[in-house]
């Protein structure tokens, strides 16, 4: 709210649409779990440490899923391993969005060919939404698929569409 | 009448401390560890299946990924096993180049280990200060190759790239700087009274255990023994360095106790700064690419060869049989075989000591299930 501190002299009102509300309340806090599955989960640690500071979009690294609004997967999904994301994904509470990182988790990546242990693209278990692609991606491109994220909760709508 | 029972408690594969996805079952009597059982198998991504169906320099992508924060150590020791079996030696230049190399992602793997355990215990400023050099590092790699984590660098033969301009002042430059934090971050953490508290006495692995279990690298050094392979049985160059060997001493408990495994990180920092800048004063010129093969086809044969990872003693066994491909290609990980010891360390402890006593022993999950 820094634009609007100090600004008046007495109480307001400030006139909003209930969307862009609780949209700009929802992608300035997104909460993320924090769950690192294998290489990319480096570069993720890199980029919520000191250099590249997670922090400044209100990405905070929460141990429990219950209060986890992101869920970043960052890394290869092995079949054994699916299932387990998928019940951590279902222990989310509502609203939650998920970043898919690096070409594992996006399609197999680097193990798709020969990997009998794979799966091929972690959005046969969960949806999607914003793809990350690199192996592994730098830390730019993460935050890059953050702010993307971040876009698409802006335009997100609470009304009801008539058919 | 009262009666207790055991509880079984998982811990993982989603959990903050355990490193990775790594599952494990803990058996307690009220608060105290009865057994403890690991679950492995969640990150594994069939290293061997690949190397049946790859040609030698194809697999040194998969060699990264097994212990993804010392790619370079990983690759160094394959590079040397596949040059063994193929009789190769490889130009002045490049063998200094790859100890730079290997000796950074040392630094590198064990501010990665240091900072994470403070996290563990719950001091978390270590943890900001260690990545913030650790990103110079991985800049001065990203200079070299192109990438920061997996960079597919050092070659059967030589090297993809040689040093970038400049390389030697700005490795210099880092050091120097590194060379204050690292005490700085020293005495931050490691003689905290808390820090003390929680790890000295804690998960006492003695020697004789740590050589039945197989135990190797840091953890086998905190315990007292010295043995390290670039000194024990050297490689490449590291016979020329003058640097010491850190062993535990039971300095604020027991040796062997988890604060020994991890100071012994923290100097073994230090001696790496000294092998890297030994190794900068002597850096030949020259050309890296003479002894690149054209064609890698070894004859009929096999070997072990190890090298000294950050972790411990990573070694190569190949199998060829005079083709493209290897027939097999195994690898003994040694994360893999010092979790092994886990069970043993945590009985008897407390359930907040297994957090303790597992990020002492410092594994990589994707070295663990491969
Ligand atoms: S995409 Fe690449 S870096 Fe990321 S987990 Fe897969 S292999 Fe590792």
């Amino acid at each position: 709210m820094g634009l609007l501190d100090k600004e008046f002299s007495d109480d307001n009102i400030v006139i909003s649409k209930v969307d862009d509300l609780l949209n700009w309340a929802r992608l300035s806090s997104l909460w993320q779990m924090s769950f690192g599955l294998a290489c990319c989960a480096i570069e993720m640690m890199a980029t919520s440490a000191s250099h590249y500071d997670f922090d400044r979009f209100g990405v905070i690294p929460r141990p429990s899923p219950r209060q986890a609004d992101i869920i970043i997967i960052s890394g290869t999904v092995t079949l054994k391993m699916a299932t387990r994301i998928k019940r951590l994904y279902e222990q989310m509470a509502d609203p939650k969005y998920i970043i898919s990182m690096g070409s594992c988790s996006n399609c197999g990546g680097p193990y798709w060919e020969h990997g009998y242990h794979v799966l091929k693209g972690v959005d046969r278990v969960i949806p999607v939404d914003v793809y990350v692609p690199g192996c592994p991606p730098r830390p730019e491109a993460l935050l890059e698929g953050l702010l993307t994220l971040q876009e698409k909760i802006r335009n997100e709508s609470l009304v009801k569409k008539s058919v | 009448m009262l009666k207790t029972e055991q509880m079984v408690l998982n811990m993982g594969p989603q959990h903050p401390s355990t490193h990775g996805v790594l599952r494990l079952e803990l058996e307690l009597e009220g608060e105290i560890i009865v057994n403890v059982k690991p679950h492995l198998g969640y990150l594994h991504r069939c290293f061997e299946k690949h190397c049946e169906a790859m040609t030698y320099p194809q697999i040194i992508p998969y060699v990264d990924r097994l212990d993804y924060l010392a790619s370079m150590n990983n690759e160094m020791g394959y590079a040397i096993a596949v040059e063994r079996l193929l009789d190769i030696k490889v130009p002045e230049r490049v063998e200094y180049i790859r100890v730079i190399m290997a000796e950074l992602q040392r630094i590198a793997s064990h501010m990665v280990a240091v900072g994470t355990y403070g996290i563990d215990i719950g001091a978390f400023t270590p943890f900001l200060y260690l990545f913030r050099d650790r990103e110079r590092i991985l800049t001065l790699f990203e200079k070299t190759c192109g990438a920061r984590l997996l960079y597919n660098y050092i070659w059967v033969g030589g090297l993809s790239h040689d040093l970038p301009i400049n390389f030697v002042n700005e490795t210099r430059d880092f050091l120097n700087d590194f060379k204050k934090t690292v005490i700085e971050v020293n005495n931050l953490l490691s003689y905290n009274k808390i820090f003390i508290e929680r790890t000295a006495n804690v998960g006492v692995l003695n020697v004789e255990s740590a050589i039945n279990y197989g135990i190797t690298g840091p953890n086998l050094r905190a315990s007292g023994l010295k043995w390290d392979i670039r000194r024990n049985d050297p490689y490449s160059i590291y016979d020329r360095f003058d640097f010491e060997i850190p062993v535990g001493e039971g300095l604020h408990g027991q040796v062997g106790d988890c604060w020994d495994r991890y100071y012994l990180r923290v100097q073994e920092m230090i001696q790496s700064i000294r092998i890297v800048e030994q190794a900068l004063d002597q850096l030949p010129e020259g050309e890296i690419t003479s002894a690149l093969p054209k064609r890698i086809k070894p004859v009929e044969g096999q070997l072990y060869s190890r090298v000294e990872n950050p972790k411990g003693e990573l070694g190569y066994f190949i199998v060829s049989k005079g083709q493209l491909q290897p027939f097999r290609v195994k690898v003994r990980p040694p994360s893999f075989i010092n979790l092994s010891v886990l069970g043993e360390l945590c009985k008897g402890h407390l359930i907040a000591d297994v957090i303790a006593i597992l990020g002492s022993i410092d594994i990589v999950l994707g070295e663990v299930d491969r």
